[in-house]
Formats: C-alpha cells, structure tokens, sequence
C-alpha cells in the first residue's frame, strides 16, 4: 500500500494542555480510514494540523511523498487536502451550483461570470455522486445530508486527493448514511483516500478499513477493521483492559429506590436525535447512564428537561402525563438540571457565590418575590457548609473557585430549589480527583435522602460506582440496562460491543 | 436522491423581491386611480428626478447590507460633498468638476479607511461608520456654515440642461448617471467574482473564509465602493439643487436604509437584489410624493407609511428564514 498522508512525531500544545504528544499518524491511497477517539483525544486538534489551521509545535507531515508544512486550510485545499466539517461550511442562501463554484467560477471570454458553464459543470459535479438535484435552486432549500454531499462535490471539484469527512453522519438518518457510504466506496475505488472521524460504530465497522484511535493526545491503537472486535475497540479507545477494571460499587447499598417510579418514560423518541427509548426513575435511586461520546446520554436529559421536545413517546411525572415543552417548565415540575459545560451554561463567574446558589429558586419563584438577603444569607451558608464548598466568604465571586467547588456551587443551586429530581450531566469533568470523590458521595447521599437522580458520566469507573441501576447507550439507542451485581465496567463494555 | 423532493420552482427566497415589485405596482395602480393626473410621465420623471441621488448612494448601501455590515456615513458625505463644491465655485471660483474629482478622492480616502478599520482592526461596521458620520458633518460645517448657491457653473449648467425629454420631462443627464450605476451595479452583482463574494462574506463569514475567498479584500472594497457612491450621490443632488449647504439631509443614511430593506434585501446579510433596491427607492419616492395628492396626508404620515413597509419587510424576511428552515429539516 502506498502512503499518500504520513504524520510522524507530530506534537502541539495550547496553553495549559498538552492536545497531541508524538503522534503518528498513516493515511494510504484509496482507504478509509477511521480515526476515532472520546472526548479529549486529540481528533480534531490533528486534523487542524494536518490542513494548516494550526501550526505543529513538532514533528513531520508527508503529504504525496514530499514534506509539506500547510499555512491555511486554503493552502492545503489547494494541495487536495478537502475537509467537510460536520457543520456544512457552504452559504445556505446560494445556489447549489454557486456553493460549488464560488471563488473558481469560470469567466466568459469578455468578461463576466459564465452562468450557463456554471451550472452545466456543478450538475456534472453532483451526477458523480448520484445526486439528482437542481442545482440551480438555493443550498437552503435541501436537507443536511444534501448540503454535505454538496460540500463534497466542492471538495473532489477542486481535485481533492485525501478527503476528511469530520462526523459527517451525526445529523443524517440511516438511508442518508447509507447513500454517503456508497459515495465513499466509490471515491475509494477511484483512488481518494478518506479519513472518517465519527463515534458510530456500526458505522465504523461498516465502512472503514483500518481504524486509528486516539487516546489524551497519544497513539492507543492501529487496528486493520477485519477482524478486529468490538471489545478491543472499546478498550482501546476508554484506555481500559478487562483485567485492571475493579468494582467498587457504592450505588449497590441504594438499592433501586422506592414505589412508584417519579419519571417514567415510555418510547420517547425524537427523529434524528435519539431513538426511542423507555427510562424510569424512582426517588431515592441513581439511574446512570453509560455510553461512548455521541451515543445519546445528553440527549435523554435533554428530552427530559424539555430543552428539546420529543415527537413521540410519553413521559410521565408522578404517574401524570405530562408533556414538557421548555426548562422552565421542567422545573415547575420539580426538575434541576446540572448541564454539561458549566463554563458556558452553568455559572455566571461574575456573581458571587450566593447570588449563583440563589439563582434557581428565585427564578422557581418567580421574578417579583424577591428573596430577603438574610434569607439569601442563610440559604447560601447552610449549602457552602453542606457541600463543604471552599470559600472565603458567600460574597466571593465564582470565577475565583476552584473547578471542584464551582461544580459544587452549581449542584447547590438546584439543591436551593428543592428538587424531586436532579440531572446530572458530567458533573465531574474537569475536575480533581479529591473534589470528584466528594461530589460522587454527593450524589449517593442525596439520593438516601429520597431525591432521585439521573446521573451522567463518560468515565465508567463513576457510573459504576456510584448508580443503582445503568441504562446502556449506543449510536442514539439504549441497548440495555443493569442492575444490581450486573453493574460493572466490564459488563458496559460488553453491552456497548455486543452487535445490534 | 429521490428522497430529496423537489420543491417548486417559486422558492421562498424570492418572495421579498417579488412583494417589492408588486408593492410598487399595486401603490402606482392606486395612486394613479384615485388622483387624476398622478400618472403622467411628467410625474415618474419627476419621481425619478429627486431620487436619483437616493438611488445612487442605496446601489452602494445594497452591496454593504448584503454583505451584512452598514454603512451610517453616507448622509454626512452627501452634506460635504455639496457644501464643498459650493464653497469652492464662490470662494475660488474653482469649476465644479475639480472639486467634484477632489471629492471623489476624499470619498475613496474615506471609504478605505472605513474598510480598512473595519476589517483589519475588526471594529463594528456600526461604529466605524457613526464615527465616520460625525467626521463628515462636522467637517462640513468647518467648509462653511451656511447655504451657497452655485450660479454660472457651465459644468453644473450642462448637466442641468442636457437631457432626453420624456413627454413633458426632461431626463437631465445627471439622472442618466443613476440609471448608469443601477446597471453596473446589477451586472457587478451578478457577474463579477466581486459580487458573487459580497454574498458569500454576508451569507456566512467563516464559511466564506474557509472555502478560501478573498473575505478581507471584499469587505474593504465594499465600504470604498459605497463612500464612492455616496460621494457620487452628493454631486447629483449638488447639481440637482445647484447649492449646497452643511445641514443638508441630516438622517439620509436611515431613508437610504429603509429602501434598501424596502427592496427586499436581508438586513442579516447574505440576500438581496441591486433591482430591488431600485424599486424600493421608487417606492420610497411615491409615499413621498402622496402629500402632494391628498392635503390630509401630510409628511409625517408618509414617515408612518414608510415605517409601516420597512415592518412588512422585516416580518416578511423572518418568514422567509422560517420557511426556509423548516423546508431543510423536512
């Protein structure tokens, strides 16, 4: 096999992360190549090297043979390196053909852009991927899965040689995934190598030859797609063997709660988001979900806190049906939500300590009754104790705590309002590990206390540890659920790599 | 891809620019049934008349909105452009082509430094624009601070009298210059790599960059282009008036604005046609022109009216991005 993309000792670092540590990286003429990796791993931050929108702190890139040292994504446009990005990079208000052409399109002899030319060449461009549009017509006016069959007309019509398709699937439903993978076949018998960045599965096992995984910015596995297994996937990609995986099960002394289920949902499902799925949750139990990046953990939280609607399934609170149609009414209904980026969403680093913790019960109050400050006084104490938040004082603005303890602020917050039911969505991503200990014994007391709790977590040490019962996800479906002695890191792995 | 229906023909985005022309139809039908003598060639050429600047500077402002920026400068640089040919004729005795090729040269200093401050320096086209604005009033107030007529220009004499007579018009050959820039500025717009970018950098600007166009250079012609023409506005409206003085058109910019958006191009950038803008100035023009007709519809009502098409075009334009949305999800 010929090398058509070689990166060898390929490092780069921002501030404060190390994002790739001699990396190597192998692409051949006329393969798909899966790259795959959580969060973290350093996917994309390679593919930005590679194409030259970041420069490499060291090592080397071959491209066709001859170093090469790319100065912008254009640079490396032009040597046919092609990136379509999961988010369409065209203009959605221009025409199919122009999206194609712009910038290169061709001129009639006295001047002036050929329309007629145009047009005939981008329908030219789109036969060759079997895709009977009018290219005439606005970008807009066609679906997702179109728009990126578009973005990859542009990127084979300006003669792309390598061709990164970055998450191309997360948006488009299976007949459309489908139709790209036959595009793909056909690319690769033509010659063009194609790198697949994606967390689908079946979907990398489907399509791809040999798979590269990324683990915190390091090599964790080369793998020739035939014949490899799930599990050894998995593996490779969370960094864990079978045999190092140890159980230490908190959650087990929970129990699966008591009497009827607070949420019960019943093939809720939403097209394109996540299949539909039946999940409850009793007071006073931890239910954790578990899957790889993508597989549809945030989205069940989302669907349940009404951040997005369901269109189709019931949801049932207290045993009433109930349909949510926004946040706000999800905490009407006694619901608190710990995002997770609390960065972007969570706090609000340029309020104080207490006004961060107060924020969701005034607002579960509504606007006009203003909470006294002794009673804020009060409130904020009782939780900074409680949850043993380390601050100076409740004055203390957020932006100057630790991870641990903004986290711990966020949790008291939607403590203050007294919820049935508390979402958690990574609440210990980026964190220490003592702050991270602290909070997961959280969790498991406030679930004795009778709160129920939907707990979120890419790291499976943690859901085991600390859920009563785990729902099991892949590629947008649950695929199973344990309980009891079942819960095991091992036993999650199994269930992810078990085939559909 | 027969999943991919096709839809029809008429797509939602042509609906502001078709509303535009039969808004102008549907108001010149109107106007012309209840008031007789309204339609009479006497009366477009007139309309067109005292528009041609307001069409000039909006040719300019439809390429800037496209692009999604603003441009607030253009009535200060009418007022300027006015005040200084006319100082120039009375106090030098200057012919008013020279100092009209000054004033070309101040707008294009003007409008790269607009572009220039707004690209490289990445400041808010609002802003740079309003200082812009500021700029150029004040400066025409240090010209002079009162009205001058220009007499006994023969530059400004010419293009006065040269023209075609329409009927009981007469198209000076200045108003010839508006309908000039009108077909450069729709043949700009549809056939020239420059134009084509224009509603790339509006339609998404980070998509513009990554598919490799010259996002930059773009932006910076842009605002020189519509400096020049706001230039070019003001020395039509000087030989139209043939005087100047530095309170004049005070709020240009919002009326320019109005018709552009009244043309049907999006205010968020990305879509919009030269034409449009065309009709929308005529449109502009004849709710101006109502007062004349109906004793009872006094300035201020045509403000109201105006007020009330810009609403239309706006909600219009939201239903559009609605529709257009729904039509990719489906």
């Amino acid at each position: 096999m010929e090398e058509i993309l070689k990166v060898s000792n390929l490092s780069k670092g921002f501030p404060g992360v190390q994002a790739l540590s001699n990396v190597d990286f192998t692409l051949n003429r006329g393969e798909i190549l899966g790259l795959m990796g959580e969060n973290g791993a350093g996917k994309s931050t390679l593919i930005k090297v590679m194409t030259g929108f970041y420069r490499r702190d060291s090592g080397d890139i071959h491209f066709d043979g001859q170093a090469v040292d790319f100065t912008s994504p254009n640079d490396a446009v032009r040597h046919g390196i092609s990136t379509v990005y999961q988010e369409v990079n065209l203009l959605p208000q221009l025409t199919v053909a122009e999206n194609i052409f712009i910038g290169r399109q061709p001129m009639k002899k006295r001047g002036g852009i050929d329309w007629r030319e145009l047009n005939s060449r981008a329908e030219n461009a789109v036969a060759k991927l079997d895709l009977d549009i009018d290219v005439t017509r606005p970008l807009n006016t066609y679906s997702v899965a179109v728009q990126q069959m578009v973005s990859i007309a542009r990127a084979l019509d300006i003669s792309a040689k390598v061709l990164i398709l970055d998450e191309p699937t997360s948006s488009l439903d299976a007949a459309e995934v489908e139709q790209l993978f036959t595009v793909m076949r056909r690319l690769k018998s033509e010659g063009i190598s194609i790198v697949f960045i994606t967390h689908f599965l079946d979907q990398v096992f489907a399509i791809t030859d040999r798979i590269t995984v990324l683990r915190s910015g390091k090599n964790a596995g080369e793998f020739t797609t035939e014949g490899l297994s799930r599990m050894d996937l998995i593996s490779s990609m969370l960094g864990k063997e079978f045999e190092d995986l140890d159980a230490s099960r908190w959650g087990s002394s929970l129990g699966t709660g008591e009497g009827d289920p607070l949420v019960s949902m019943n093939s809720v499902g939403k097209k394109g988001f996540i299949f539909p799925f039946d999940l409850t949750i009793r007071p006073g139990e931890v239910l954790g979900l578990a899957g790889l990046l993508g597989s549809g953990r945030t989205e069940i939280a989302q669907l349940l806190y009404g951040v997005e609607k369901p269109d189709e399934g019931v949801l049932q609170l207290n045993g009433q049906e109930t349909a949510l149609s926004s946040p706000r009414g999800a905490i009407d209904e006694g619901m608190g939500f710990c995002p997770e980026d609390r960065k972007e969403v969570g706090i609000i680093p340029e309020l104080s300590v207490r006004e961060n913790i107060i924020l969701a019960l005034q607002a579960k109050r509504g606007a006009l009754r203003y909470i006294h400050r002794k009673e804020q006084e009060a409130i904020a104490d009782k939780f900074i104790r409680a949850l043993n938040i380390v601050t100076p004082s409740s004055d203390q603005l957020v932006k100057n705590l630790s991870g641990g303890n903004q986290q711990k602020v966020i949790l008291a917050r939607w403590l203050a309002a007294e919820p049935r039911l508390l979402i958690l969505d990574e609440p210990t991503r980026g964190i220490d590990i003592g702050s991270k200990v602290e909070i997961q014994k959280l969790i498991l007391e406030l679930a004795k206390e009778g709160l129920a709790l939907l707990f979120i977590s890419s790291e499976l040490d943690e859901v085991v540890r600390c859920s009563s019962r785990v729902a099991v996800l892949r590629d947008r479906q649950v695929i199973g659920e344990l309980d009891g002695t079942d819960i095991s890191e091992s036993q999650i792995m199994k269930t992810i790599a078990e085939t559909a | 891809m027969n999943s991919f229906k096709k839809l029809p023909k008429l797509s939602v985005n042509n609906i502001p620019i078709l509303t535009t022309i039969s808004i102008f139809f549907l108001m010149y039908a109107a106007a012309s049934i209840m008031f007789p003598g309204f339609f009479s060639l006497y009366n477009f050429v007139n309309i067109f008349k005292t528009n041609a600047f307001v069409g000039i500077i909006a040719v300019g402002m439809t390429f800037v909105i496209i692009s999604g920026g603003i441009d607030l400068s253009v009535g200060s640089v009418v007022a300027f452009t006015s005040i200084f040919i006319a100082k120039m004729h009375q106090s030098y005795g200057m012919p008013s082509w020279i100092s009209m090729l000054i004033c070309l040269g101040i707008g294009l200093v003007l409008g790269l430094s607009i572009g220039c401050l707004i690209t490289y320096f990445e400041l808010p086209e609002f802003l740079v624009t309003l200082v812009a604005m500021f700029l150029m009033r004040g400066l025409a107030y240090v010209v002079h601070q009162g009205t001058i007529s220009i007499q006994d220009d023969p530059f400004i004499a010419f293009m006065k009298r040269t023209g075609i007579r329409v009927g009981a018009g007469n198209l000076s050959l200045y108003v010839w210059v508006f309908i000039l820039i009108l077909i450069l500025g729709i043949l700009v717009s549809k056939y020239t790599r420059f134009g084509r970018n224009v509603y790339a950098v509006g339609g998404n600007e980070s998509s513009a960059v990554l598919m490799g166009l010259p996002v930059k250079r773009t932006k910076v012609l842009i605002y020189v282009m519509s400096s020049l023409l706001a230039t070019l506005g003001g020395i039509v409206f000087t030989i139209h008036l043939a005087s100047g003085k530095p309170h004049n058109t005070i709020g240009l910019e919002l009326h320019v604005i109005a018709s552009v958006v009244i043309g049907g191009t999006l205010l968020t950038g990305g879509a919009g046609r030269v034409i449009g803008t065309f009709f929308g100035v005529l449109i502009y023009g004849l709710v101006f022109k109502l007062p004349a007709y109906i004793s009872a519809f006094r300035e201020w009502w045509a403000q109201i009216l105006v007020g009330l098409l810009v609403l239309t075009f706006i909600l219009i334009q939201t239903f559009v991005a609605e529709k257009t949305a729904r039509a990719v999800e489906s």
